[in-house]
């Protein structure tokens, strides 16, 4: 057998790369959240006991134990409670920097969500602000989270009393 | 505690953004054979290991644990492996001390780790979770909005962040194995770039490798050892979901309810007078502030301005974290090991150039997840 001659230098590292694919089960909640964003809308959850509203819904409170029961569909408008101006990139993420990361209590809603807030200049941008749902075009929405492409200052007042039965 | 468990021996590696000299199990083995040898002990005198490190995504080797066996001395013993992300290395020791506490073992080996650079952290700690949009950016996208709360709420300064990191920065320099130890300036901090608007670079944490152990005995043990031991007057562990309704992130429940659990179990009624030191887990540098309130030792709206008279620089009335904490150094699985070792260090008198003058009493303290993991213990230089 021929062997070849040993590297010159030490061997200190190898590079691994790792790519698997996984198939993640939404659950049956969050599967009617899922669709319902295809028609524009934002459903939730309501604890039986304390009657606050998870967004996405889910099927029993962390907090009370209890089940929540009943789905309710909250506004696609809401406030920043905080937010962050990222400058820093992540791999294989294609966002344009800088962008703003907020925490978006959505009207009707106990749980804020994520949201990232376009539209506007970063420093524009302060806790408190009124911000709504930019969606996808009709006939382009999947039933997936990217169905809502961004929210953007309001310009509009959110009508109406919310979470509201579907 | 069910029985007193004291902490006999400590061990830790240097720590560098780089530790290219070693691999996983070589770096967890110099601080497990630090710790013997601070012991005076042998791998024959260990009854059980616990080990711990943050997530398995951090070096892309699951379950290293497995791996890891030999070089922490754990074939044919029994072995444990923790995991409550950020916080595990206080918890992995908490862990410890709970099996002997327990009776069943008297002298448990605790273990901890990271090795950043073998990943890529940034990237491990943004999930691209499912159905979510994938907009947190790391560990500080994460934690700014809510250090832009924190600022909100209580109209601290904007130079308070920096001069966090001032401080660290002068206790780094003087502790040996620091990673960062290099003194800065408020300005040249403030001259440092917005990573994640209102957190720098120069107030984020840095990205280490490296380990810390410790060894744990019982009472009868424990005074037989050659060096004065650090006695655990109390150890708790509290968790939070992640989704709750009005969650204060800002000062979580789980915090403030896992510190008033250790208060009480240790008999201290006034933190900020009956501990001479804390080390507090700030990997970014406003987290002080906000901890200095979420652990009662200042009052709501307070924190900060305990950072601004000084009081918890080296030598001031509270020193808060003297070895520099997390703020100098991150090898993330081994950080809340690291804060709860430093405070032990503290009460055995044996911190050298970071020894807190006639310090009697220390806080560890180590936080993870969404703010949602909280491990801490009281360690005193008496039983």
């Amino acid at each position: 057998m021929k062997c070849s001659a040993p590297p010159e230098t030490p061997v200190k590292y190898v590079e691994a790369v790792v790519w698997l694919p996984y198939h993640y089960v939404a659950g049956d909640y969050r599967a009617v959240y899922l669709r319902a964003l295809k028609d524009k809308k934002i459903l939730g959850s309501r604890c039986d006991v304390t009657k606050k509203v998870f967004v996405p819904p889910v099927i029993n409170s962390p907090e009370s134990f209890a089940p929540c029961s009943e789905l309710v569909q909250v506004s696609d408008q809401g406030r920043i409670t905080t937010f962050c101006i990222v400058n820093i990139p992540v791999i294989g993420r294609n966002l344009e920097l800088p962008y703003v990361a907020a925490s978006v209590l959505l009207d009707g809603a106990d749980i804020p969500i994520f949201a990232l807030i376009q539209e506007c200049r970063t420093e524009d941008v302060h806790m408190g602000m009124r911000v709504e749902a930019v969606w996808k075009p009709d006939g382009q929405r999947q039933g997936d989270h990217e169905d809502i492409l961004y929210f953007r200052p309001s310009q509009s007042s959110s009508s109406g009393e919310w979470p509201r039965p579907i | 505690m069910k029985r007193p468990v004291a902490v006999v021996g400590v061990g830790q590696t240097h720590h560098a953004s780089r530790r290219s000299d070693v691999s996983i199990a070589g770096l967890v083995r110099e601080a497990v054979d630090r710790a013997l040898l601070d012991a005076g002990l042998e791998h024959k005198d260990i009854d059980a290991v616990i080990i711990g490190k943050a997530p398995d995504m951090l070096e892309g080797v699951a379950q290293p644990e497995q791996y890891l066996v030999g070089a922490v001395g754990a074939h044919m013993k029994p072995m444990l492996r923790v995991h409550t992300a950020g916080s595990v290395g206080a918890s992995t020791a908490i862990t410890a001390a709970t099996h002997v506490a327990s009776g069943l073992y008297n002298r448990v080996l605790t273990v901890a780790f990271e090795k950043q650079s073998e990943g890529n952290t940034m990237w491990a700690l943004s999930p691209n979770l499912p159905f979510t949009a994938p907009l947190v950016a790391g560990a500080g996208g994460y934690f700014a909005p809510y250090c832009r709360e924190y600022i909100a709420r209580t109209k601290a300064p904007l130079h308070i962040g920096p001069l966090t990191m001032v401080y660290a920065r002068e206790n780094g320099a003087r502790n040996e194995y620091a990673h960062l130890r290099e003194p800065v300036t408020v300005e040249q901090v403030m001259e440092t770039p917005m990573l994640w608007d209102p957190i720098r670079f120069g107030e984020t944490c840095p990205a280490s490798d490296g380990a810390a152990a410790m060894i744990l005995a019982c009472e009868e043990l424990a005074k037989k050892g050659p060096r004065r031991p650090a006695w655990i007057k109390a150890a708790y562990t509290f968790a939070e979901a992640m989704w709750v309704p009005n969650r204060d992130q800002v000062s979580p429940k789980a915090g403030q309810i896992c510190a008033g659990k250790v208060y009480e179990a240790a008999g201290i009624t006034d933190p900020w007078k009956e501990i001479d030191t804390a080390e507090l887990y700030v990997p970014f540098s406003w987290f002080q502030a906000m901890w200095l309130e979420n652990l009662g030792f200042c009052a709501e709206g307070e924190g900060w301005k305990a950072i601004d008279r000084g009081d918890t620089r080296f030598g001031g009335r509270l020193p808060i974290d003297p070895s520099g904490g997390v703020l100098c150094t991150n090898p993330i699985g081994a950080s809340g090991m690291l804060r709860l070792a430093e405070a032990a260090l503290q009460v055995m008198g044996r911190a050298g150039s970071h020894q807190v003058e006639g310090a009697k009493t220390a806080l560890g303290h180590a936080y993870g997840g969404g703010a949602q993991y909280f491990a801490m213990w009281v360690v005193s230089s008496e039983l």
